[in-house]
């Protein structure tokens, strides 16, 4: 296993569409290969790969690999696996990262089986340890309890990040990677999937990526309170959250769920609102930097973990909180 | 149509979590245990698959002894037919070694079109066996699955909602298919008295390694690539700041803090 070396990080887009979040796992790659005395390197597989491939070097990557072609227009996972196993096979990475999104999750999976590793999902934590292997951490039981965890036994060593946990690197346009362009077959006709359309949400902040999120609980005790939230979180430039308990009464579609069986979030400022704090919406929200408790019970455990707490009714806090920040910000 | 539906068996949400902290594995045996709740979801979609296009149901559970609870619970919620994958070889298996066991399951049980799997189990919480499960069986890969808008049996295509970030991708694949699917596609029923006295008298098989054809030194700690070295709980939240005044102060005390965070722009 000693032929294996590098750190690479897998770049995600959209159909050749890339955000500063498709290089947020540059940084801490960085900081692993730098401690594996190892370079970091990048994996592009695009229908139109130079423009990805450069801003990786931006970011710090010292070469890109790419695949091209009209297959990799839009992501599926067989395609992109087949893509990526087969220049890891070539190159053997020691380390790959990608980000905890649905594509990620996908595609590193799909990588995992195919080359018969192990894979350790979600991570919050990377190090490489004594023994020169990366000790992921992780939470299981949504966040009530970490573990470390090790691939000692295969390469490469694969894992997933959530997003939001690790600083950007910086993006320095003077910098420039050496690019590989490797040539990987695949036909149309072997490929198992088709997308056939893209519904654009109308829920306009994406959850997981919001920097704020206000959310309620079922101490809202009805549908209508959530407007209010929302208006909170359109003044702050936030998403609207929801604990379980709203959700299951109606009040919320499930996509606004935070917790153990909804969404893990990490925003810096967290906003709960008639939110007790079961252990189950915790799991899923306890890692934000702030955390802002607003519930009527001065008992409630939110208030236990909460940054900044207030006991009174939401009703008459949030709409002085639009006020006053309207206020303050000039909107 | 067949149609296997993979079901976990997990700790209770609300139970005390207990550890074999030398074996990084948790005692399964001491918990109070119920089915993983993203499972019910995938349970339900076979059956609602199965009322609207008619096919055969078979579960798959792969866990101890005591993982036949969940099976029974599917009997009596009417699948066909169940199977319990256990060995004592199995266990301390990570995501590879879990993913290609069942695999070696779902090949015994043969002609299979579609697999159904919930996103995510919630004590691992990791959400990679059924994209595993895709590839080893060489059958599609659909994960995040909000919606089955159609199956074509006949033709073997299978067209999906996948809710992914940003929106609802549109997806049309071959069958087989591996389908993961998230909370909120259905509403799971509950088992009836029949039901449940009906699959309280059924003998349920177990499948070994042997039966399924597994390699020991691939599964359970031994085969497993990812092990658990540490296990520690987050470290607490410090230093919380009950505001209090009233309504009028509190609001403005809190909009200066959060302000004076320079996250705010």
């Amino acid at each position: 296993m000693a032929d294996y070396k590098d750190v690479w990080v897998y770049v995600e887009h959209k159909e050749g569409v890339f955000t500063p979040m498709s290089y947020e796992l540059f940084g801490i790659g960085q900081k692993l290969a730098a401690d594996l005395g190892a370079n970091l390197c990048a994996l592009v597989i695009a229908e139109n790969t130079d423009e990805l491939a450069k801003e990786a070097g931006y970011y710090g990557a010292s070469k890109v690999y790419t695949v091209d072609g009209a297959p990799f227009k839009t992501f599926r996972p067989e395609a992109y696996a087949k893509a990526a196993t087969t220049v890891m096979d070539r190159y053997k990475p020691d380390v790959v990262l990608y980000r905890a999104t649905t594509q990620g999750a996908d595609l590193s999976s799909a990588c995992a089986a195919t080359l018969e590793t192990g894979i350790a999902s979600d991570a919050i934590g990377l190090e490489i340890d004594a023994s020169k292997t990366v000790k992921v951490t992780r939470a299981a039981f949504g966040g009530n309890f970490l573990v470390g965890v090790v691939n000692t036994k295969s390469k490469p060593q694969i894992a997933t990040v959530r997003p939001k946990v690790f600083a950007m690197a910086e993006r320095d346009t003077s910098k420039q990677a050496e690019v590989a362009k490797e040539a990987v077959e695949v036909a149309e006709g072997d490929l198992r999937t088709t997308v056939l359309q893209f519904i654009k949400s109308e829920v306009t902040v994406n959850l997981v990526e919001a920097d704020i999120i206000v959310s309620g609980g079922r101490g809202m005790g009805k549908p209508e309170g959530f407007k209010v939230l929302q208006e909170l979180a359109n003044t702050l430039g936030g998403a609207l959250g929801a604990s379980r308990a709203a959700v299951d009464s109606g009040w919320i579609p499930q996509e606004h769920q935070v917790g153990q069986t909804g969404k893990t979030v990490k925003p810096k400022i967290y906003i709960a609102c008639g939110i007790s704090g079961a252990i189950q919406h915790l799991a899923g929200m306890r890692t934000s930097d702030y955390i802002v408790a607003i519930n009527k019970d001065a008992e409630a455990p939110i208030f236990k973990i909460a940054s900044y707490g207030i006991v009174g009714d939401y009703n008459q806090v949030v709409p002085k909180l639009i006020e006053e920040f309207k206020k303050r910000l000039s909107r | 149509m067949k149609i296997v539906v993979c079901i976990k068996q997990v700790p209770d949400t609300e139970a005390e979590v207990k550890w074999d902290l030398q074996k990084g594995t948790l005692k399964r045996e001491d918990m109070d245990a119920i089915t993983n709740p993203f499972d019910e979801f995938a349970l339900e979609e076979a059956l609602l698959t199965k009322e609207k296009y008619d096919a055969e149901i078979v579960a798959v559970s792969m866990g101890p002894q005591k993982a036949t609870d969940v099976l029974r619970n599917a009997l009596a919620l009417t699948v066909d037919e169940v199977h319990h994958v256990s060995d004592p070889a199995l266990a301390g298996s990570d995501t590879l070694a879990t993913s290609y066991a069942l695999a070696k399951a779902i090949e015994k049980i043969g002609n299979v079109d579609l697999v159904l799997c919930g996103k995510q189990a919630t004590d691992g919480n990791t959400g990679v066996v059924a994209s595993e499960l895709a590839v080893r069986l060489g059958y599609s890969q659909l994960t995040f699955v909000g919606k089955i808008v159609e199956i074509d049996a006949a033709n073997k295509k299978i067209k999906v909602e996948r809710n992914i970030e940003g929106g609802i991708e549109v997806v049309e694949a071959k069958l087989p298919a591996v389908v993961s699917v998230l909370k909120g596609i259905n509403e799971p029923r509950l088992p009836n008295l029949m039901g449940i006295r009906k699959a309280a008298k059924v003998q349920i098989p177990v499948w070994d390694t042997n039966e399924i054809g597994v390699a020991k030194e691939r599964v359970g700690a031994e085969g497993a690539a990812i092990k658990v070295i540490e296990l520690t709980t987050p470290p607490p939240r410090s230093g919380g700041e009950m505001l209090s005044g009233d309504v009028e102060e509190v609001s403005s005390l809190l909009v200066e803090k959060l302000l004076g965070l320079k996250v705010i722009k």
